[in-house]
């Protein structure tokens, strides 16, 4: 679950790491009382912001809403901005850097940290950032802020403020469950006061069960990517036009990537998982239609998924929707020549190899067109 | 030989009683896996597929003897039945579960390792050992015995391949699912360098898949030694950057974990990689 700025910056607030304060919008007539001057934000879920000029100054209540009002309906890296937040403008005096992160390869906790900030973390020199990992069977212990004071070499007073937000910080990351909190920049203020300038926060859709007031956030999804979580089912749609449905996740992807191979393009990646349920089945080939594929590509390798029930599946939903969509199906598993004589009953290809499969996926693609 | 898991294996499975654990206590039996216990909290005295219940795992250590541990219980509880079997003295668990809270991964994890406890997994198919015993959900009929290792982080795309490797007339010393979550107990590494010292294992297959740099480190590894022939293949060529496809690790993220990376990371360690997945097979065989 990713979190727009302004939400994040609520979590944070309540684990007391110092933000500015502000206020929503999503109409400049909404706009009554914001902190001012302020800076307008776009509120959207992806990076660069600044660059494609969603975050600007405004002086006055007239401007505030005149900036916001520009910045609203923007389009920034794909999405429409539909909200901005009116923030309290900082007068910075330098900007740092600190963020969690789990590091997959050490299994472990990363903080990572630098008195340069303001800029992607990528493009920081190595020796510049600080890095340490943090055991969470036993938290942070005081060595790590002590080398993390000693890397950034700043005043005392800065210091113990940046300590206090690592630890709030590390808090947050644990409870929250979050598998991203990053502060970029964190700011120094001229009068010395250490505040999150930004609020990135992500937390692992693994753990919505004990967070359920993040359900209803707002995520990057299309609607029917929406549909399909609300529903159980990993579905992505891709910017090809076949689409693309099997079981299990890697072989979903290899499914993909022969498709590629063999000059088709997949337009959804649809894990139907270690189901053989006929009104599952169903229930994924409808969402599968509702993206408008010019062909269907189904790779089943059923271990203990029955082929034959997965092609009862197909035909019923084939039947329910209408749909004339050609489709090729390779079903491998117990079961598999009762399949392929029911998907051939219904006048789709079915296939030996996934090779064959996505040749003829791309053929009946043409032979639609 | 084989690795980790061997007929003298005593396994017991944790959530025997739900309808997955029920399913794979037969077929892991079927397999020739001695399934000497199962546990499930309050429900035992009772029997599945022969196979005797107790309520907790230190009964199923005490009285049957079991030191290996495959858990299908939810998500929310794996934690918990990870440290039980800890805990109670087993030492190789296969955690099945998918979509277990990271953070809990990141507890139980480096818990059962300083306990010198193997896990595999999570959010993975589990082991076998063809011929021995299996401890995971793969389909029995896809394997043989023989001298190659696989190392997959997929399922079915493992499935897929080790049913190539034996339709080539090919077998399996051992078969790892490591499992497609970010915080897996046995890395790509790890079950490498286990295949290496394994004497019967002469050839090793590693399936990887976008996210994360543990291909990469595979290859950094096969680089720096000596190694048995390894052949790798790469699924999510083809996968939008930002999305994870599937699998909880598998996400391309801030540029790094890709599948051009990682191919070009094999290709250096002078690992052929396979641009079909029924490929692997035959770069097996020729390897």
């Amino acid at each position: 679950m990713k979190f727009l700025e302004h939400k994040a910056k609520e979590v944070f607030a309540r684990y007391g790491i110092p933000v500015p304060g502000g206020v929503v919008a999503s109409r400049p007539e909404d706009i009554v009382d914001p902190p001012l001057p302020c800076m307008v934000k776009a509120q959207v879920l992806v990076g660069g912001r600044g660059k494609a000029g969603g975050i600007r100054p405004a002086n006055t209540l007239d401007e505030a809403r005149t900036v916001a009002g520009e910045i609203l309906g923007m389009n920034i890296g794909g999405y429409t901005v539909k909200q901005v937040y009116l923030e309290q403008r900082l007068d910075i005096s330098r900007e740092l850097y600190l963020s969690y992160t789990i590091d997959r390869s050490a299994r472990e906790a990363l903080l990572m940290a630098s008195a340069l900030g303001g800029v992607e973390i990528e493009a920081v020199p190595h020796e510049q950032i600080f890095m340490e990992h943090v055991p969470v069977l036993v938290g942070p212990q005081p060595y790590i802020w002590r080398a993390l004071l000693r890397k950034l070499a700043l005043p005392k007073e800065i210091g113990d403020q940046i300590v206090d937000i690592a630890w709030n910080a590390y808090n947050l990351f644990c409870k929250e469950d979050a598998e991203l909190v990053e502060i970029n920049p964190l700011a120094v203020t001229s009068d010395g006061r250490v505040v999150a300038g930004d609020a990135k926060l992500v937390v692992d859709d693994n753990a919505e069960y004990r967070h359920p007031e993040y359900a209803a956030l707002d995520q990057d999804r299309t609607p029917l990517e929406e549909e399909a979580h609300a529903k159980g089912i990993a579905f992505i749609q891709l910017d090809g036009d076949i689409g693309v449905i099997a079981n299990g996740a890697g072989l979903t992807m290899a499914t993909l990537d022969v498709l590629n191979l063999k000059g088709g393009k997949g337009g959804t990646f649809l894990d139907l998982g270690g189901t053989d349920d006929p009104a599952k089945v169903a229930e994924a080939f409808e969402l599968l239609l509702k993206a408008k594929p010019s062909a269907i590509l189904l790779n089943i390798f059923g271990g203990i998924t029955k082929a034959d029930t997965v092609a009862l599946g197909v035909k019923q939903a084939i039947d329910v929707m209408h749909a004339k969509v050609p489709v090729v199906a390779r079903i491998k598993g117990v079961n598999e020549d009762k399949a392929k004589e029911i998907l051939r009953g219904v006048g789709m290809f079915p296939a030996e190899t996934i090779e064959e499969a996505a040749e003829l996926a791309v053929k009946a693609r043409r032979g639609a067109a | 030989m084989a690795v980790l898991l061997t007929k003298k294996s005593r396994v017991v499975v944790q959530g025997i009683t739900g309808h997955q654990g029920q399913f794979h206590t037969r077929a892991m039996l079927d397999f020739g896996t001695k399934v000497v216990a199962g546990v499930t909290p309050g429900r035992g005295g009772q029997k599945i597929e022969g196979v005797p219940v107790y309520d907790g795992v230190d009964e199923a250590v005490r009285r049957k003897k079991a030191n290996a541990s495959i858990i299908f219980v939810p998500a929310a509880y794996a934690k918990d039945a990870v440290i039980e079997a800890v805990e109670a003295g087993i030492q190789l668990i296969a955690v099945i579960t998918e979509h277990i809270p990271f953070h809990d991964a990141l507890e139980f994890q480096p818990y059962a390792r300083s306990k010198g406890v193997t896990v595999i997994g999570p959010n993975c198919p589990g082991i076998a050992s063809p011929g021995q015993a299996k401890m995971g959900i793969m389909p029995n009929r896809i394997f043989r015995p023989g001298d190659v290792g696989v190392i997959s982080r997929s399922g079915t795309l493992t499935y897929e391949i080790v049913n190539a490797i034996t339709e080539a007339g090919l077998g399996q010393t051992t078969c790892i699912g490591i499992g497609g979550d970010p915080i897996i107990g046995t890395n790509m590494v790890e079950a490498l360098a286990r295949f290496q010292k394994d004497r019967a294992t002469k050839k090793i297959v590693l399936v990887g898949e976008i996210g994360g740099t543990a291909e990469e480190e595979a290859a950094a590894f096969i680089g720096k030694r000596a190694m048995k022939p390894v052949v790798a293949y790469v699924a999510g060529r083809t996968a939008p950057p930002g999305k994870r496809m599937g699998h909880a690790g598998a996400i391309i993220q801030g540029g790094r974990g890709t599948a051009e990376s990682k191919v070009k990371a094999f290709a250096d360690a002078g690992v052929p990689v396979a641009q079909y997945p029924d490929d692997v097979a035959s770069l097996v065989a020729a390897a």
